[in-house]
């Protein structure tokens, strides 16, 4: 039979694939990277029954225009994504959280990211990808992942597993998209380096995402930190969602593709279950941080899975 | 031994073996990693997704769906370093070395403040058995010490945008090899063209290990591959 696959008509900004990411390699320098917003890439995936750990392509802000040049294949795309479907029988904009059959010849445009950054493009049963470590998800910096971690780019052709052979199509209705302003944080290691006043202004001022912010980490800018005892480390490993505040008091939130140790104190981490909505925020969006418990932390993270849980049980048939 | 094992996430752990940087506190972490890693390949630790060893502390990143904080603090608390095998010694290995003024960068500007000869600060450096403390920062990206203290120095004032592939550098009493084009603000002294991490290679894709020991042998520039 022939290749099924995708002939890439126009990139985006920062498509790439992704699955949940590589376990068990940090200690060799290699960040365990992955989907930014793994909530929304697993359900990309659950909608299409797949195993819940294939690799989907990730997009940032716009994504790429894709034509399906061979084969048939079925959809489904997640975040606050707006996108078109050009088939023969014309054009139609297309819902995410939604699967949909694309036919030979059709293509798919996923135009834009609304007021989120992040979104997720999964087909049935996946991409033809090989993977490094356990995982397909690509760290262009390290030259990992397919096609030797490089961003998807104009006129590659991305291969398709198999043809979609599934008859129905699937929805998960009412999920609401909204702009959180508070995230949680637990105490960092370096908690006590800050002063008291700088930790009471982290915890009660506004900080903005600036547009210095990637899958690597994202800055903030607001009343800087005062550190007292000392602003460099014995560099120590380090977990997304740190909180790390170099010598000019900035702090810099560590995310999925952070260097996997960092020799500048933390101040403190965002919790799990405000990962996803924390890196769908915007440049220019005013955010602020608040202190929580270990318990409240982990009664979050329980909230969190059972969301999860209860919007995968929401699975319709259409 | 570990001073103290605190909650950096709700779904991280560190454990703390103190401030100082030495080989036998560094050996004690390395002997817990390597209990804990074979501990998690076996599936008898549940939902570890990393264990990243530095050159004194221990930091555990766990799925709390299958595992918690308090769980982990217990079974780390109960495990008695002293009897973990720490006679497992590392790899030795011999590493080229070319420290041709176009590769040195700043071996000129270190011989003016560290008042050293250039040909003593590359007999110094030829002569220390190196111990990799970690890999961290970067893919195959080793911190190696403990330099002679002659050569203890600080970083470049600015660091430079980029960085040669395989450049061998110092700063305090450490020296690392940059195993990617990157930013860097160490004193770069030489050059090497062993590759630190191969992504073609499966099953063992990094190079170093921590724990492993590295001597450098002088090249010329023509042996350099």
């Amino acid at each position: 039979m022939e290749q099924s696959y995708f002939e890439v008509l126009r990139a985006g900004i920062n498509s790439t694939f992704q699955d949940k990411g590589r376990f068990g390699v940090q200690y060799m320098g290699l960040a365990p990277g992955g989907a930014m917003d793994y909530q929304s890439f697993l359900l990309s995936n659950i909608l299409l029954n797949n195993d819940k750990n294939t690799g989907a392509i990730e997009f940032a802000y716009q994504g790429p225009l894709l034509k399906l040049v061979k084969g048939k294949t079925k959809i489904a795309i997640t975040g606050n994504v707006f996108f078109k479907i050009h088939s023969q029988k014309g054009e139609i904009v297309g819902d995410p959280y939604r699967t949909y059959d694309l036919n030979e010849g059709d293509q798919l445009d996923i135009l834009a990211t609304k007021a989120s950054v992040y979104g997720y493009l999964s087909i049935e049963c996946g991409f033809k990808l090989d993977k490094f470590c356990g995982s397909v998800s690509s760290q262009p910096r390290a030259f990992i992942g397919p096609n030797d971690g490089k961003k998807i780019e104009l006129k590659d052709k991305i291969l398709i597993l198999k043809n979609s052979t599934t008859k129905e199509n699937k929805i998960i209705r009412n999920i609401k998209f909204e702009n959180k302003k508070i995230f949680s944080v637990l105490p960092g290691p370096q908690f006590h380096y800050f002063s008291t006043n700088s930790k009471k202004q982290f915890f009660s001022t506004p900080y903005l995402i600036t547009k210095q912010t990637d899958r690597m980490g994202m800055r903030v800018l607001g009343k800087s930190l005062k550190n007292l005892v000392n602003s460099n480390i014995p560099s120590e490993g380090i977990i997304k969602g740190a909180i790390q505040v170099p010598g000019d008091g900035n702090p810099i939130i560590l995310l999925s593709d952070h260097p996997t140790t960092g020799g500048y104190p933390k101040v403190g981490s965002i919790i799990s279950s405000d990962y996803d909505d924390l890196i769908q925020q915007n440049a220019n969006r005013e955010i602020y941080f608040q202190l929580v418990t270990l318990e409240a932390a982990e009664q979050q993270f329980t909230l969190y899975i059972e969301k999860i849980k209860r919007r995968i049980a929401n699975i319709e048939k259409i | 031994m570990i001073k103290k094992i605190t909650n950096i996430s709700d779904q991280g752990i560190i454990c703390d073996f103190g401030e100082e940087v030495n080989k036998d506190i560094n050996k004690k972490v390395i002997s817990l990693f390597n209990y804990l890693k074979e501990k998690r390949n076996k599936d008898e630790i549940k939902g570890i997704y990393n264990i990243i060893p530095s050159y004194n502390k221990l930091v555990v990143h766990f799925d709390l769906e299958k595992n918690n904080s308090h769980k982990l603090k217990e079974i780390i608390s109960s495990i008695d370093l002293k009897k973990l095998t720490s006679s497992q010694s590392g790899n030795a290995w011999t590493i080229p070395i070319c420290y041709d003024d176009e590769f040195s960068l700043d071996l000129e500007n270190l011989s003016k403040s560290l008042k050293l000869s250039k040909d003593d600060i590359i007999k110094s450096h030829l002569e220390t058995e190196f111990y990799v403390y970690m890999i961290g920062f970067m893919p195959g990206h080793p911190y190696m010490g403990d330099l002679d203290k002659k050569l203890f120095t600080s970083r470049l004032q600015s660091p430079r945008v980029q960085v040669p592939i395989g450049s061998i550098a110092i700063a305090e009493k450490f020296c690392i090899v940059y195993p990617y084009l990157s930013p860097g603000g160490w004193n770069i002294i030489g050059r090497t063209s062993i590759k630190l991490f191969d992504t073609k290679n499966l099953t063992n894709p990094c190079l170093f290990s921590p724990g492993d020991t590295i001597k450098f042998k002088k090249v010329n520039k023509s042996e350099l591959k």
